[in-house]
């Protein structure tokens, strides 16, 4: 009798409820990196995520885990707040760059700074997503979007933000990396920094975030396939992947 | 207890600590800082929980987070930094979570000084945030009420799952007085049925959040929220009176205005004027009923406000147009002589007064020819 092997399911740290997510946006590829690393740690029991204002506003339906809901850009305060008076918890924030990079930048610097003991999880997709594809500041120069129709232009909207880069100059940080989801090999290093991420918060190291490249087939208006390419032609050129900060403590951790 | 000699900002930052304060999260400004400074010693020490936050958006917002964990929570700022904090003020009223928050108003708008003020009465009372809620406000008159209504706020935060708002002004934050402490209370972590605190292996999963997509949901929630401020409208109002037995004249003040008020009615007693006053502790709920009763048997109100005459509205909503309503009010900063309050009450015994001019026209009228 031929044997089934299940290689593919649901995780546990997922609720039975469907995404609402577009179509071949990477969110989706994000969320179940975020909820299988919790799982394998075991920690879904003692977890409490922080959703942002964007298009993972819903993100507290996907996770079988407690959720608080921020305003737009307040994540880490809020995580702040809980961590503080639950540090035995795991913490994390789910931002996009409309609510991390833009309204939310006082917020993450200063929990950076503080070397809060939370993980961020932040979806670099180029521009504001929920509201209609918006420039936002991670928009690429000259990128075309809603509020820069001829194109960004540098000179009167200004340059985007290298967040990862940014914040790995903060003495609080402990793990601060840049990954993409537009393909398979990237996806599992993705994966990989997520757990490092998480392991360092566990090990209470120190702030952790992991900064992902994501597709917006929707507001981009390109196919998914194309927007993975735009993705591995624009962004990774742009925003250049790789390890910003890892603290010694944290390159002794063996997973 | 023995009385021991307060300064009211760390009166009010003792008095938080010991009804069991677990966290506090705030950012400096003038006149509340003491507070953020004294429980940047004094929570260390007690291996609570003190952040400096980055600015008041940075600290309503961790104050959100740990309220949704279930512990008791505090910031504290002064008129420009509450402006500061409405958004989270508006979003912790609608995920219907606890929290204290203390407002040594100063003079405004904007910058304006650090000169003690009531201007910010309407911004706290009638909302301030966006959309439809309504806060517990108190407002202390004395270092000693500044501790006990400190301690009051947490138990009626947590009993109404609402924010409760204590205002008061530099006067009552900077000066010294004789007060009692309560008794230290231990920190103590209710069973809550609602907060997010992980799940344990205990419970099923919570989530809190102010959205409500489908509109119909959201109105719920509005009249869920509205009903519970009708019970504290019913059970929550709280008020001194005096000398309002056989008052033909009912001054109304709160906080230091009304603690001013209070010298000049004493004085005017002793003159044989027959004056009272009326001091709302609670300003929200507001005594509409107590003035309605009042009403009854005045001849005249005198609301003094140190504001534009806010509270004024209140008390007119109450009185209806019976009698006639009388205002007097410094603003920006500058604080009343009772002599100044004497004035009024001396014109108001002497003089026709009239139902048909609005009281902030009439003041304002006099103070041209003054």
């Amino acid at each position: 009798m031929a044997t089934e092997n299940l290689v593919y399911d649901r995780p546990e740290g997922f609720t039975d409820t469907p995404t609402h997510y577009c179509p071949g946006c990477t969110h989706g590829v994000a969320h179940r990196l975020v909820a299988e690393v919790l799982e394998e740690m075991g920690v879904l029991e003692k977890t409490i995520g922080v959703a942002p204002v964007g298009c993972s506003v819903f993100a507290y339906n996907y996770f079988d885990t407690d959720f608080v809901e921020a305003p737009h850009g307040r994540a880490p305060a809020m995580a702040t707040g809980v961590k503080r008076v639950m540090p035995d918890r795991i913490v994390f924030t789910y931002q996009g760059d409309g609510d991390l990079a833009s309204i939310g930048m006082g917020e993450i610097v200063h929990a950076a700074a503080r070397g809060e003991n939370i993980t961020v999880i932040f979806i670099n997709n180029a521009n504001f997503g929920m509201t209609g594809g918006q420039m936002a500041p991670t928009t690429l120069p000259g990128m075309k979007t809603t509020s820069s129709p001829n194109g960004r232009d540098v000179e009167t909207q200004g340059y985007p933000i290298k967040v990862a880069e940014m914040l790995s100059t903060l003495d609080g940080v402990g793990y601060c990396v840049r990954r993409s989801l537009h393909d398979p090999k990237n996806i599992r290093l993705a994966k990989k920094a997520i757990r490092m991420a998480f392991e360092t918060q566990s090990r209470g190291l120190g702030f952790s975030m992991v900064e992902l490249l994501s597709t917006c087939p929707t507001n981009w208006g390109i196919t998914p396939v194309n927007s993975l390419k735009f993705v591995e032609e624009h962004m990774v050129p742009f925003y250049p992947l790789g390890d910003y900060k890892i603290s010694e403590a944290i390159k002794q951790i063996k997973v | 207890m023995p009385k021991e000699l307060w300064k009211g900002n760390e009166a009010i930052a003792e008095a938080a600590v010991r009804a069991g304060l677990e966290a506090y999260f705030g950012y400096p400004i003038t006149p509340q800082t003491e507070i953020l400074e004294y429980l940047s010693r004094r929570m260390p020490e007690l291996g609570r929980t003190f952040v400096q936050a980055e600015s008041e958006l940075g600290a309503i917002n961790m104050v959100y987070g740990a309220a949704c964990t279930g512990v008791r929570v505090m910031s504290s700022s002064s008129s420009p930094g509450m402006s500061l904090m409405m958004e989270g003020i508006s979003y912790i009223a609608g995920t219907e979570v606890p929290a204290v928050l203390v407002n040594v108003m100063r003079g405004g708008p904007g910058l304006g000084n650090i000169a003690p003020a009531q201007g910010d009465y309407n911004q706290a009372v009638h909302g301030g945030g966006h959309g439809d809620y309504q806060p517990i406000v108190l407002a202390p008159a004395s270092v000693q009420e500044a501790i006990d209504l400190t301690a009051l706020s947490f138990d009626l935060a947590e009993k109404y799952r609402a924010i409760c708002m204590v205002i008061l002004d530099g006067c009552v934050g900077q000066m010294m007085e004789p007060a009692e402490m309560p008794e230290m209370k231990p920190v103590h972590r209710e069973n809550w049925d609602w907060n997010t605190d992980a799940k344990m292996g205990k419970r099923e999963r919570r989530v809190l959040s102010s959205i409500y997509i489908e509109p119909a949901e959201e109105e719920k929630m509005n009249l869920r929220v509205l009903n519970r401020w009708r019970t504290i409208e019913a059970k929550e109002v709280r008020y001194k009176e005096y000398f309002l037995d056989d008052a033909e004249i009912v001054v109304v003040g709160f906080g230091t205005a009304g603690r001013i008020a209070l010298s000049a009615v004493r004085e005017a007693r002793t003159e044989g004027i027959k004056v009272g006053l009326l001091r709302p502790i609670t300003v929200s709920p507001f005594p509409y009923e107590v003035i309605d009763q009042l009403t009854a048997r005045a001849d005249a109100f005198l609301v003094t406000e140190m504001n534009s005459g806010q509270m004024l509205e209140d008390v007119r909503l109450a009185v209806k147009g019976r009698v006639p309503v009388e205002f007097y009010g410094r603003l920006g900063g500058v604080v009343p002589f009772p002599d100044e309050i004497l004035n009024e009450i001396h014109r108001m015994a002497k003089s026709k007064l009239s139902l048909d001019v609005h009281p902030r026209d009439a003041w304002l009228e006099r103070m041209a020819h003054a």
